[in-house]
């Protein structure tokens, strides 16, 4: 048994996969030593086979395991096969919801230890340890549920070093995260990369945070193998460019935009004294419905970009429903005004359906949530059919919008089975499909820019700032400081049950 | 280690009221409450007059004081039970060959099986329940503790389900008080749900195999513990149904499902 404080050595030749029921590799050809105790940043465009690089090495890759597929090549965990050594790593994914298995935090983290055999005395000094290696800031009876996003992270890592792993794998840990649950949990995994002896490998997107965390960085090519391999300031400074121009976030290479200036605007939503509550939570030990917002009056003005921010819970997802009139305040309205108002005098949440998808476009953070049909082409037709327009018109129409969007090569496919920045681009497309003249008034957004890379992220803030320019209202929600400094001219903070508005170049200074 | 906490201490912590009578029903092992409600369930199958069932609804109502069952629980459960009391009475009453005396035993009854098991539900946590099913009546562990990690999952979709609704509204898509535009969205969204649960379901999945979740043999973190009160309890059922049986032949009421 190799000494447990030390880390294991991972060792791929010639390694490649190929999930089930697909024609490509997702990695071919990958030769690659990590020594014991390494810290290695892995690197590659979207779709490059990042985490499924991750999951082979946590052996959970292969025929009986939760993902299958075709495997070439070896890859070893300490000279023997991953699947063999799954007790010897810990694996920490993006989103901490699907990673808890248990109700209680304390019976969450020994979960692992119990599947390992380890006795029960011994299960809860590792409990007690682990939680407090993550400044766990509750009892172990605390139930997960009432958890916030990044304590529920922390408590994931938790789980995973309760197992003394001698590798940990770490996969965009921070990506569903709030600024603050993300800046805690990278303070974390510093922590972690700093004190232990375990071998780090480590994906993420935004690549500036991380840096000094790691002292390889490693980038694989989708279908292919490493492609550039070395130091972090060496492969930067000689990949750098080359890597930006992929689509991956590197530092001092991220998008610069050059947007076209707006119109004068005029009001075009008005939220009078909305109170917003939360949905009341399904079973007997749910929560009732809360109060999120108090008295919210707002304005929502167009040739403008209205950014939402605050941490994850304050209401902002509530708000921009109740702006995008999709659901009701619990009391207050918001009132159409300017145009708007001329189409239809009632409050949103009383406008018909297809009236208000010509006027409000509506893109959600998970696009897979609003395709309603089974190709990309019907998807974007959908709405001029339904608004009256005429087949070959729409045609015409929607062919214009695939070309902009780059959809046109995926013009049969299922909307399900595309990539995720294909499906954001997507999802984008129809909501602007519905509107006259190719986008609605008001275009209001959820995270429009989360997990993509820098090319689909480049194309989102021209487009939008496009339709500002043509007087278009863009209201977005948003944890993307780099989105907030380019493209918002109002940002309205969310928290504390209230709303208020600062100007973006304010929170700079303010910095 | 003096700063580990011993289980017991967690316990402790967990049922701020452990000893008191108002929430003893919750203490009682789960496999016990489980095998109560299954031996009162079929013990009163095989019955249809009121007084059997009456015998043994009087004694599972003498529990509810000693359930810990809040206010706000007792009514979210307790409208639908009279309910379904009330409509099955109704139902026998109306096209019964029984009369009213057959039509309260039919409401009795349905009440008096179900009581136990509503009871049994509402005073036990999913994880102990997990627990003694493991534990006590020697259940498989992996549909055990997959079940358990999918109940954690229901909140999730509920919330999903919301939004595929606004999702909807937003692509302009309303039935406009035509049911078969009605049911023709609910079907989409319905996939489109099915979707996203296989999806959440795999991820939660890779993560429990993560955790090594089906690499040998397992240890149990949480002891559930079996006692004399536990074995009363199961005891008390068979003689509560004892009893039931006992009266309705002593008063001359008792009538067998198939007779």
């Amino acid at each position: 048994m190799p000494d447990p404080s030390q880390g294991a050595r991972v060792e791929l030749a010639g390694w490649g996969w190929r999930h089930s029921g697909r024609r490509e590799w997702a990695l071919r050809g990958v030769d690659l030593t990590i020594e014991p105790g390494e810290r290695v940043l892995l690197l590659g465009a979207s779709g490059a086979g990042k985490s499924t690089l991750l999951h082979a090495m946590a052996g959970l890759t292969g025929p009986e395991r939760a993902i299958d597929g075709e495997q070439e090549g070896s890859l070893l965990v300490d000279g023997e096969p991953a699947a063999a050594r799954r007790g010897g790593t810990g694996l920490v994914a993006q989103d901490p919801e699907t990673q808890l298995v248990m109700a209680r935090a304390g019976d969450d983290v020994a979960f692992g230890p119990e599947n390992l055999g380890v006795a029960r005395e011994e299960i809860w000094r590792r409990v007690d340890t682990a939680l407090r290696e993550v400044g766990f800031p509750y009892g172990p009876q605390r139930s997960t549920a009432a958890l916030s996003g990044g304590e529920k992270q922390r408590l994931v890592v938790a789980g995973a070093l309760a197992m003394r792993p001698r590798l940990l794998l770490l996969d965009e840990p921070t990506a569903n995260l709030d600024p603050e649950g993300a800046w805690v949990v990278r303070g974390l995994v510093a922590r972690l990369a700093e004190t232990r002896g375990a071998t780090l490998v480590l994906v993420e997107h935004r690549v500036a945070e991380v840096t000094d965390l790691v002292d390889r960085v490693v980038v694989v090519e989708p279908g292919g193998g490493v492609v550039a391999d070395g130091p972090p300031h060496e492969v930067f400074t000689r990949h750098g460019a080359d890597l930006a121009a992929r689509g991956v976030w590197v530092p001092g290479h991220e998008p610069r935009v050059a947007l076209p200036a707006a119109p004068a605007g005029e009001t075009l939503l008005e939220a009078v004294a909305c109170v917003l509550r939360t949905p009341p939570e399904p079973g007997l030990g749910g929560a009732g419905p809360r109060t999120v917002l108090e008295s919210v009056n707002e304005t929502v003005r167009s040739a403008g970009a209205t950014a939402l921010t605050g941490p994850n819970g304050a209401g902002k997802s509530t708000l921009l429903a109740a702006l995008a009139g999709l659901a009701a305040p619990h009391s207050g309205e918001v009132r159409p005004r300017g145009p708007l108002a001329a189409e239809d005098t009632r409050p949103l949440h009383r406008w018909p359906a297809r009236r208000l998808a010509r006027r409000i476009g509506t893109v959600f953070q998970h696009a897979e949530d609003q395709f309603v049909t089974t190709t990309v082409r019907d998807e974007l037709r959908f709405a001029p059919l339904r608004a009256g327009m005429r087949r070959a018109e729409a045609d015409v129409w929607v062919t214009e919008l695939m070309e902009r969007l780059r959809l046109a090569p995926l013009a049969d496919e299922h909307p399900f089975t595309l990539s995720g920045g294909e499906k954001r681009r997507l999802s984008v497309a129809t909501a602007l499909s519905s509107g006259p003249a190719h986008a609605p008034d008001v275009l209001v957004l959820d995270e429009p820019t989360f997990g993509q890379d820098t090319r689909t992220w480049r194309e989102l803030v021209e487009l939008l700032a496009d339709l500002r320019a043509q007087g278009r209202a863009i209201v977005m929600a948003t944890h993307d400081e780099l989105l907030l400094r380019t493209l918002a001219d109002v940002e309205l903070r969310v928290g504390g049950g209230r709303v208020h508005r600062a100007a973006p170049h304010a929170r700079e200074e303010a910095r | 280690m003096s700063t580990v906490a011993p289980r017991d201490d967690i316990v402790a912590e967990r049922e701020p009221s452990v000893g008191g009578a108002r929430t003893w029903l919750r203490r009682v092992n789960p496999a016990a409450k489980l095998l109560a409600a299954l031996i009162m369930a079929f013990g009163l199958l095989v019955v249809v007059d009121p007084v059997t069932g009456g015998v043994a609804l009087a004694a599972g109502l003498a529990l509810v004081p000693f359930s810990g069952v809040g206010r706000r629980t007792l009514l979210l459960v307790g409208v639908p039970f009279l309910v379904m009391g009330l409509s099955s009475g109704v139902v026998n009453l109306l096209f019964g060959e029984e009369g009213a005396l057959g039509a309260l035993g039919a409401a009795i009854r349905v009440m008096a099986i179900a009581l136990p098991g509503v009871l049994a539900g509402v005073t036990t946590d999913p994880t102990d329940l997990a627990d003694a099913l493991v534990q006590r009546l020697r259940v498989p562990e992996r549909p055990a503790l997959g079940a358990l990690a999918a109940l954690r999952l229901v909140p999730l979709l509920a919330g999903q389900w919301r939004t595929l609704t606004l999702a909807r509204r937003a692509r302009g898509l309303d039935a406009g008080g035509n049911p078969v535009t009605a049911a023709a969205i609910f079907a989409g969204k319905v996939f489109a749900l099915l979707v996203r649960s296989i999806r959440t379901g795999t991820l939660l999945a890779t993560a429990m195999e993560a955790r090594a979740f089906g690499t040998g043999p397992r240890t149990q973190a949480r002891n559930s513990p079996w006692g004399n009160g536990d074995t009363a309890v199961v005891a008390g059922a068979v003689l509560v149904v004892a009893a039931a049986h006992g009266t309705s032949l002593a008063v001359g009421t008792w009538t067998p499902l198939f007779g």
